[in-house]
């Protein structure tokens, strides 16, 4: 619950504890397909939209490698419009035939319109089959392969939501213009007889620490040369998460970073480079990814970012630059703040990953990064054996 | 346990007086003029620049947006590693925009670090040098991600549909080959910011919690400068609008394409004309929003597509009805067709009750939840004062959107949605 008068809106917003990391890998992609299906009608109401729309709401839902979330923004006065479509899409889908087969269509069209249509769109299916081995991580949240969706049948929709989507799984919060004995109302009266069900646990094995340099080369119809690099880094909840954060601001975030400043102005290797993380759950992967000038070789390009990480393991950071990241930290966290549905969204977040209090510490824990640790641990992770290079050639 | 079959009563939003918050207007002495809105509970702040600098008053291609981008590459003072990391040292994103009309440097950051950073950007629009390195890097880059660019079948698409609609040579229709940025001139660059920039046309929006020194800082260090008011008397540039002949189209990008790009597009009057705020609510039962007949139809019942949306482009002096969406190549003469079939459904049966009742309730609680924040109302004024429509604009939408009829969107339907009047663009 999170009160804010200062909207006339409320939003509603429910993640479940499932993400593509909890998919069979026969079965992949099926998370965020069932996530399409979540809008095709439950068990009393067949058409989610449209009472929605009337009621003047919106709404929208996203799956991830962790998680699967729906979120519903509306005018105060028509919060319990939320808690019926909510509530009744929980106790259970209406299961139809229809709708399996159109959403599968439709994202088979998603798959192609983001991953086949686009260059370089498969990049990401190979790093992370290179990069993991064991972890479900390994593949994408849209699915390892086409046939996978085009496969997927009613009774592991039904299998799926029984097992992830029960109450027990899943956390509401609700924010804005509401008032918390209001919520408590409506929450015991639409959620309160649906059967909490079996927790859901978890079984997915660690990626085993990476021990030896993996490499991988592509040439595809591209215009430019490409390189991406990952190294294994810590996860959420841990403080080397938090120092590789900074760590990617101070490489690639915004035209004083390290590698834009030296890559693509003064050596002009690199006509564009990104450096980021993907803020998973568990063990994620700091990246980098870089399009090469017309002309330069790869390993020229490839040497001189390893030498900026080289540097960086040797001489550390300077106050200033460590100043500068953590102001930036400071006003991305505050401008996030301003939206109800983001404080929404990061409340759910924040309380799957244990506490919802969580969400007041995240500030000070970067703060509390020291210029050692970064020193530290870029020497942990820019490791050549922790590393992964994937090399995508033009074919033109 | 609750009834589940029947829907709690709501209040048909409707019903409620939705009204813009306030925007308080100053002038500095060189005639400037700052529009606030003054709201929000973070101590969070955007200032917004927005000069008569884009693309329209070019001369020469990519000239606009080269100096646009080219602002924060060097001053007499600093170079461009020196600007970026005095905005990110304090937190602060400074970011440009070059459109049709106008180009835009926008500042967002904290409270407590504007009095840092508002001398700097009067640097920038003042005194920056364009060094011919940095031009150089410009160019390069530039012309590598329109190769990558041009690799996507909705890019392409994107381009041609406004080409054919303005003409090539029209501001709002011309596009970049990658000729036109090697042709780019540094004395270019500096004579268009001396006049578009420095000598030119400006006007301010800021918004947020706002401090209470702001506008006398505003007016320290931009009320004095050589620049005008956006209202100034200006020279008029004229150009005409040149729509191609022909209507259809079918270009082939990638012979290994999966998925069209489609675009069907019709010429259409800007915000001044008495139909544009009632076509709005037409454009969302059509493709304006989830819940509209082309999404409900080709997505939701056959499975064409991602995702299909039609809407009013957001130009000034003309505009454009556009319906744009990605299919899979094997169904694309299907999802085409559907298309026009919404089309003639619009022109042939008025819309029924409930439908327009939940379009109309759909756009007041969306305007409702998009007013949620000070940034979002500034955009708002911006619109309009950009635009150059009354201050009642807003309201006269919201009373159409409450009362605009079944018959009257009948008769916009019969008037505007006619398929000879589309452009029909295929790029797989």
């Amino acid at each position: 619950m999170h009160e804010d008068h200062s909207t006339p809106m409320a939003v509603v917003n429910i993640m479940y504890d499932v993400g593509s990391k909890d998919e069979d890998p026969g079965k992949t992609g099926f998370a965020h397909l069932f996530e399409h299906l979540m809008f095709g009608g439950s068990r009393h109401i067949e058409d989610f939209e449209t009472p929605l729309q009337m009621a003047g709401g919106e709404n929208n839902a996203y799956t991830s490698n962790d998680v699967t979330n729906y979120y519903i923004q509306l005018p105060a006065e028509n919060l319990e419009t939320a808690f019926w479509l909510e509530s009744d899409r929980m106790l259970s889908l209406a299961f139809s035939e229809k709708s399996l087969e159109v959403q599968r269509k439709v994202v088979v069209e998603e798959f192609k319109e983001h991953y086949i249509n686009k260059p370089y769109g498969d990049v990401w299916f190979k790093m992370r089959e290179m990069a993991y081995k064991v972890h479900p991580y390994r593949w994408m949240t849209i699915g390892k392969e086409l046939s996978h969706i085009e496969d997927a049948r009613l009774s592991d929709v039904k299998n799926f939501f029984f097992k992830h989507y029960r109450p027990i799984n899943a956390i509401l919060v609700v924010a804005g213009h509401v008032r918390v004995d209001q919520v408590r109302q409506l929450a015991e009266k639409w959620f309160g007889d649906i059967p909490s069900g079996d927790k859901y646990i978890r079984n997915i094995p660690d990626e085993p620490r990476q021990n030896e340099e993996r490499r991988m080369e592509v040439k595809a119809d591209v215009p430019l040369d490409a390189l991406y690099k990952t190294w294994h880094m810590d996860n959420r909840l841990n403080h080397g998460y938090y120092v590789a954060d900074l760590i990617t601001e101070v490489l690639g975030g915004g035209g004083s970073a390290r590698l834009f400043q030296s890559l693509v102005k003064e050596k002009q290797l690199f006509s564009h480079i990104e450096c980021y993380h993907f803020g998973t759950v568990e063990k994620g992967l700091l990246t980098f990814e870089g399009k090469l000038v017309k002309g330069v070789p790869m390993e020229a390009a490839e040497n001189a970012l390893n030498l900026e990480l080289e540097m960086l393991k040797q001489d550390g950071i300077t106050d200033k630059e460590l100043t500068k990241v953590k102001n930036k930290t400071e006003a991305t966290i505050a401008f996030e703040d301003m939206s109800v549905m983001t404080r929404a969204n990061n409340l759910a977040f924040y309380e799957l990953l244990g506490d919802a209090a969580l969400f007041n510490e995240d500030r000070d824990k970067y703060f509390a990064v020291t210029a050692d640790d970064i020193l530290k641990y870029s020497r942990t992770i820019f490791d050549a054996n922790n590393s992964n290079t994937l090399c995508y050639y033009s074919g033109n | 346990m609750p009834n589940r079959t029947i829907a709690p009563p709501i209040v048909d939003p409707v019903a409620f007086d939705i009204s813009l918050p306030a925007c308080k207007k100053y002038t500095l002495s060189n005639g400037i003029e700052v529009f606030a809105v003054d709201m929000g509970s973070e101590d969070t702040l955007m200032v917004n620049w927005v000069f008569y600098a884009g693309n329209w008053y070019e001369t020469e291609k990519a000239v606009a947006a080269a100096t646009n981008f080219m602002l924060k590459n060097g001053t007499t003072q600093r170079d461009a590693f020196e600007i970026n990391e005095h905005f990110e040292y304090y937190g602060a994103y400074l970011n440009r925009a070059c459109y049709n009309e106008t180009a835009e440097l926008t500042l967002h950051c904290l409270n407590k670090h504007i009095d840092e950073l508002m001398p700097v950007v009067a640097e920038l629009v003042t005194d920056s040098v364009f060094p011919e390195e940095e031009l150089a890097i410009y160019k390069q880059n530039s012309q590598q991600r329109l190769k990558v660019n041009l690799a996507k079948s909705e890019f392409v698409a994107g381009r041609l549909i406004d080409a054919y609609l303005f003409g090539e040579n029209h501001p709002y229709g011309k596009y970049m080959n990658l000729e036109d940025y090697a042709a780019v001139q540094r004395d270019d660059l500096v004579k268009f910011f001396d006049t578009y920039y420095r000598h030119g046309r400006c006007v301010i929006f800021v918004a947020g919690n706002l401090p209470p020194h702001l506008v006398n800082s505003l007016e320290q260090h931009f009320g004095k400068l050589p620049m005008k008011g956006h209202t100034a008397a200006a020279t008029t540039v004229l150009h005409p609008l040149e729509p191609a002949a022909q209507k259809k189209y079918h270009i082939v990008n990638d012979t290994n394409g999966v998925q069209s790009a489609i675009r069907i597009a019709r010429p259409f009057p800007n915000r001044l004309h008495p139909d544009f705020q009632k076509v709005l609510v037409l454009n969302n039962l059509f493709g304006g929003f989830f819940g509209s007949r082309l999404m409900t139809n080709i997505r939701e019942d056959k499975g064409y597509t991602y995702g299909i949306y039609s809407y009013l482009m957001n130009f000034t002096s003309e505009s454009g009805w556009i319906v744009s969406t990605e299919a899979g190549r094997e169904v694309t003469e299907a999802c085409i067709k559907e298309i026009y079939l919404e089309m003639q459904l619009l022109r042939d049966e008025p819309v029924d009750d409930e439908e327009l009742m939940m379009t109309r309730n759909y756009m007041i609680g969306s305007i409702l939840g998009d007013l949620d924040g000070p940034f979002q109302v500034i955009g708002r004024w911006k619109n309009m004062i950009l635009n150059g429509v009354d201050a009642e604009y807003f309201s006269r939408g919201i009373q159409i959107i409450k009362t605009v009829s079944a018959e009257e969107l009948q008769e916009l339907a019969n008037k505007y949605l006619q398929p000879d009047s589309f452009y029909e663009l295929v790029v797989t």
